[in-house]
């Protein structure tokens, strides 16, 4: 099979071993950073498939924003580089005010990777919570993305978010909608000059869609795809 | 077509009871009686079912969700197939409970009225037109006019408007050719190329929703109530 008759879709097993891929090229590009994690979803004893079905997971996240920058600069305080507080506040702040002025709640952020076997491609479903666990709901979010980002992906005909059942957690989770996948992902595989092999295709095929949607949410790869 | 439009002639009777944490006036308002479409889903139903509670409500936002012996009720599943999931000896009429207050966030995903309804529809639809087409063109191509008239003959349970937009949007899914032609040739294989050369095949979209039972029980009757969506699994097939 070659890239230009390829229709841009995963089989089950090809997921499997792409998420495995991504999941060890994540840990070498981004040290210091937390690691997907492949999670095992329980097997209906009805269901005739062998292997076995799964995830990958990535949790506890905190997106780093402007003001999270100056809590980490609480000890070093310098005040040429306060910048603005979110309340505009451009004032010199000192260690005690700026303890109590950046002192809300943390947003976590857990992202799961999903195979969807009506799309034949991989799904991003994400959730956020505060430290208490209480969830953010999607405006909410939508705030603390970074802001070019989001703006143009909205725009974007690829990128729906909808509210939906997880398909193992069965709880409400966002996910990023599935149905332009194949059609951008061939693109971008198309576009590359160098018109990589197939199976070099498959192992880059989770890098490349991740750095896609990841940066709706900040997350950069530093990935070239003709590596 | 007769299946289908058995199907969406029908309907289950409802009887609906406020649960206890939302009457606020003694004695406790009586149940509403609702037949409820088929082909239909829950929260629709809000418009019938207010005027029966209104009076005895807490102050406060409504946000309508229903359940059935303590299970919360999938509001984006069709009201058939939670009946015949939940209720496999058939209890006439139906008795679930109705709450306006306390919607279980975490449990279920939340609905704020008739529009979230018809979005989990419409992308339930591109599913479906995946799997048939391979993509979901037709569908996002939809006029809204056509999106609103297909989505209002579901709130009617209008077979014939239905089976108009949709057929506009090749989205029947078997062909009265197809069907015609199995009836007689039900004897003889696939493999003849006779009926090969005139079958198009194609692919069905199918929801398949399973119940997963631990016990043994003789009787439908004894069956375990389903206290979890846990062991309810359902998947996109061709």
């Amino acid at each position: 099979m070659d890239v230009l008759h390829w229709d841009g879709t995963l089989s089950a097993k090809d997921f499997r071993v792409g998420a495995f891929a991504f999941a060890q090229k994540w840990e070498s590009l981004n040290s210091g950073f937390p690691l997907w994690v492949w999670v095992l979803s329980p097997k209906h004893p009805w269901l005739a498939s062998p292997e076995e079905e799964g995830y990958l997971s990535l949790e506890k996240i905190c997106l780093s924003r402007p003001n999270e920058e100056e809590i980490d600069q609480i000890s070093q305080i310098d005040t040429e580089e306060e910048g603005t507080n979110c309340a505009g506040n451009e004032d010199v702040i000192d260690d005690a005010t700026l303890v109590q002025s950046n002192h809300h709640e943390l947003h976590y952020y857990d992202f799961h990777i999903v195979y969807s076997s009506t799309f034949r491609v991989p799904v991003l479903y994400f959730r956020s919570y505060c430290s208490d666990g209480s969830p953010l709901l999607l405006n909410e979010i939508e705030k603390e993305l970074p802001a070019c980002s989001s703006k143009e992906l909205s725009k974007s005909k690829w990128i729906f978010i909808s509210q939906e059942e997880h398909p193992y957690l069965k709880r409400p989770w966002y996910k990023l909608h599935p149905c332009g996948t194949a059609e951008w992902i061939k693109l971008l595989f198309l576009s590359d000059t160098a018109r990589p092999k197939f199976e070099v295709v498959l192992e880059l095929y989770l890098l490349s869609w991740f750095s896609v949607v990841g940066q709706m949410f900040g997350l950069k790869i530093p990935f070239k795809i003709s590596n | 077509m007769e299946a289908q439009k058995f199907v969406w002639e029908g309907a289950i009777p409802l009887q609906i009871h406020l649960h206890e944490s939302q009457v606020t006036a003694l004695p406790p308002p009586p149940p509403a009686l609702i037949l409820a479409p088929r082909i239909g889903y829950l929260p629709l139903l809000a418009p019938l079912i207010k005027p029966y509670f209104s009076s005895t409500l807490p102050p406060g936002v409504d946000t309508i969700w229903f359940d059935y012996n303590g299970l919360p009720l999938k509001w984006y599943i069709p009201t058939g197939v939670l009946f015949d999931l939940l209720c496999p000896e058939p209890e006439r009429p139906w008795n679930i409970t109705v709450h306006f207050r306390g919607f279980p966030g975490n449990v279920l995903i939340p609905c704020e009225g008739e529009d979230c309804v018809k979005w989990s529809f419409i992308n339930s639809l591109k599913e479906a037109a995946y799997i048939m087409n391979g993509n979901c063109k037709n569908v996002m191509n939809m006029s809204q006019s056509d999106q609103l008239e297909l989505w209002n003959s579901i709130m009617n349970g209008n077979l014939e408007a239905y089976q108009r937009v949709s057929s506009k949007h090749k989205l029947s899914t078997v062909d009265d050719e197809y069907t015609s032609l199995c009836l007689p040739k039900a004897q003889q294989s696939l493999g003849e190329t006779n009926l090969t050369a005139q079958v198009k095949t194609g692919k069905v979209p199918v929801r398949l929703y399973v119940l997963s039972i631990r016990e043994d029980f003789d009787d439908l009757d004894e069956m375990p109530l389903v206290d979890s969506w846990r062991d309810l699994l359902h998947k996109s097939t061709i």
